[in-house]
């Protein structure tokens, strides 16, 4: 397991990114008259035409319900629903496909986690451990657990770079411990985690570990064998597929003891009004008719993605981000926000001219679209005494010529401003 | 659409030097104001004496517009009677979300400037928000106004 894919293994010259963007129709488009540069990828990344495609041809040709009827359209996209499962698996590699369930995304598999493992598990007096740098969706749903078990949310503190330390985790790492739920990778500062480093040690006091993979998926490799993490949450729509659907992986030894998250349909064998007997993983999670066209789409977007060398991806992407980190640190007046040495994709920053609400308006208007805000990570903004950054992230399909669009934009927002 | 419709030089002078940033004292009302999506936060405090606004000032944190029309807002309403004040928000809040626009842009003076927010949304709450919180602060003695 590499925490970030070497820079240097790859040549970045092996990866046609011209070739790349022809594969994504949303990005030929111009925005207020201007050719669109699309900076936000964190938010959502776009969809490759084979993604469009497959969620199409299900609606077009295989629209039926799964794991039900005996008709021929049925069986198709109950075929293509489990291939897309198999995708996944081997995409995360999980030792059985058993152990993937299909949610609508990571907020959807992380309050699966907190319902079904936490109120059949957690304490009063437990501890719940999170970290500073976590997405909103990371810490409420653990918030209301802590509430309503009586158990202790506890938070390893980051560093002014963005940073969690070994020393800091560890530090709050108590006997106690119950879980541990952390971000692979911060959304709104792009910092990777030591995650295999800090799971090992949640491990050595008992506790079970839950990644927060959402902004990971497409940035870093993801063996979930090899983190030996107990749950990984991840939606698609950040991995190049559609909205709405994501997976929680979880080990087999810990879902088949946790109890069902909903109730409804497909989650069960058997029903009377005395007793229901619940159905096999991974169905137990799955009540109701889940989002089929969004899964084959999340498969589709797994091919597309496998069709490419990851780390070469991964190189490229590095590449584009050193070269968008000492443009704007050139432009006077920006700061960076979260600058660890171990980041990927993500670039967050303040002007003394602007405040990045104008900073969004102006440079959108130049046809540069980014995220402004508190990006869900409010703790994060309170750590640095900020309301609120201005952030680029990147795609696989972003090249230099975007970031050099992004510092004229910003040299637009100073003649306004400055 | 042109930038400098909705960054007119009123605007960039106001964000940058809100005017009555202070509180006034004596100060019988108090309201707070918070946009959740970027984060603007204003405190707003003023001297009703009967139903005139006899003094009102803000502190406040975020972009130009939020600033600069709380900044506006305090001048235009300083000495007014509530019914005055009521009828310009009520004007100004046409001029930002209906599709023709005010009727009458002269009537809001120097708020005029905001007409170009019409064109940007996501930019609205932005605009409203100093007048939220100043609604809130005539409402009640606590809480908080939000854009939510």
């Amino acid at each position: 397991m590499t925490e970030a894919s070497p820079i240097a293994a790859s040549s970045p010259a092996a990866f046609d990114v011209q070739r790349v963007r022809e594969d994504f129709p949303a990005l030929h488009q111009d925005v207020h008259g201007k050719p669109l540069v699309y900076l936000d990828s964190a938010a959502t990344s776009l969809k490759p035409q084979s993604v469009i495609d497959a969620v199409a041809e299900v609606y077009a040709r295989d629209c039926a319900n799964i794991h039900r009827a005996v008709h021929l359209l049925s069986q198709r996209a109950t075929v293509r629903f489990e291939e897309a499962r198999e995708k996944v698996r081997a995409f995360v590699n999980a030792a059985k496909k058993t152990e993937v369930v299909f949610t609508r995304g990571t907020t959807e598999a992380i309050n699966l986690v907190a319902h079904s493992w936490g109120r059949a598990y957690l304490r009063e007096g437990d501890e719940v451990l999170v970290t500073e740098l976590e997405h909103h969706s990371n810490i409420v749903p653990w918030q209301i657990l802590c509430q309503q078990a009586g158990a202790t949310l506890v938070v390893v503190p980051m560093t002014d770079r963005g940073e969690i330390l070994r020393e800091a985790f560890e530090e709050q790492l108590t006997e106690r411990t119950r879980l541990v739920a952390m971000a692979h990778v911060s959304n709104a500062l792009g910092s990777v985690l030591p995650v295999a480093e800090l799971i090992a040690l949640a491990h050595e006091r008992g506790a079970v570990v839950l990644l927060d993979g959402a902004q990971a998926m497409s940035h870093v490799d993801v063996d979930v064998q090899a983190l030996d993490c107990d749950f990984y949450a991840f939606s698609g729509h950040k991995l190049y597929g559609p909205n709405g659907i994501g997976a929680l992986y979880g080990k087999e030894r810990l879902l088949e003891g946790m109890p069902p998250y909903q109730g409804g349909g497909d989650m069960i064998r058997s029903v009377t009004f005395e007793e229901t007997i619940y159905n096999e993983l991974p169905y137990k999670f799955e009540a109701g008719t889940p989002n089929i066209a969004g899964a084959i789409g999340l498969g589709a977007a797994i091919d597309y993605f496998s069709s490419f060398d990851a780390h070469v991806v991964h190189a490229h992407e590095n590449a584009v981000l050193r070269y968008a980190t000492d443009a704007l640190e050139s432009v006077p007046g920006v700061r960076l926000i979260g600058t660890a040495p171990g980041k990927v994709a993500a670039l967050s920053f303040l002007m003394d001219a602007a405040h990045p609400h104008d900073i969004g308006t102006i440079v959108d208007s130049e046809g540069v679209a980014i995220r402004t805000g508190h990006h869900c990570a409010q703790p994060v903004m309170e750590h640095f005494g900020i309301a609120a950054t201005a952030r680029a992230s990147l795609g696989m399909y972003n090249t230099t010529d975007d970031i050099d669009a992004l510092v004229t934009a910003l040299r637009k927002v100073q003649e306004l401003f400055g | 659409m042109d930038l400098r419709d909705l960054y007119q030089e009123v605007i960039l002078d106001h964000g940058k030097n809100p005017r009555n940033h202070r509180f006034p004292e004596p100060h019988n009302r108090e309201g707070r104001g918070y946009n959740p999506l970027c984060g603007d936060k204003i405190t707003l405090r003023l001297q009703l004496d009967g139903d005139t606004i006899t003094d009102v000032g803000f502190i406040g944190q975020g972009c130009a517009i939020s600033q600069a029309s709380c900044s506006t807002m305090t001048e235009a309403i300083k000495g007014k009677k509530l019914p005055e004040v009521e009828e310009l928000f009520s004007k100004f809040h046409t001029m930002l979300t209906s599709d023709d626009g005010s009727d009458d842009p002269d009537a809001l003076g120097k708020l005029a400037v905001f007409a170009g927010v019409r064109e940007f949304p996501m930019r609205v709450k932005c605009a409203t928000l100093g007048w939220h919180t100043l609604n809130q602060a005539l409402r009640s003695e606590g809480g908080e106004a939000t854009t939510e």
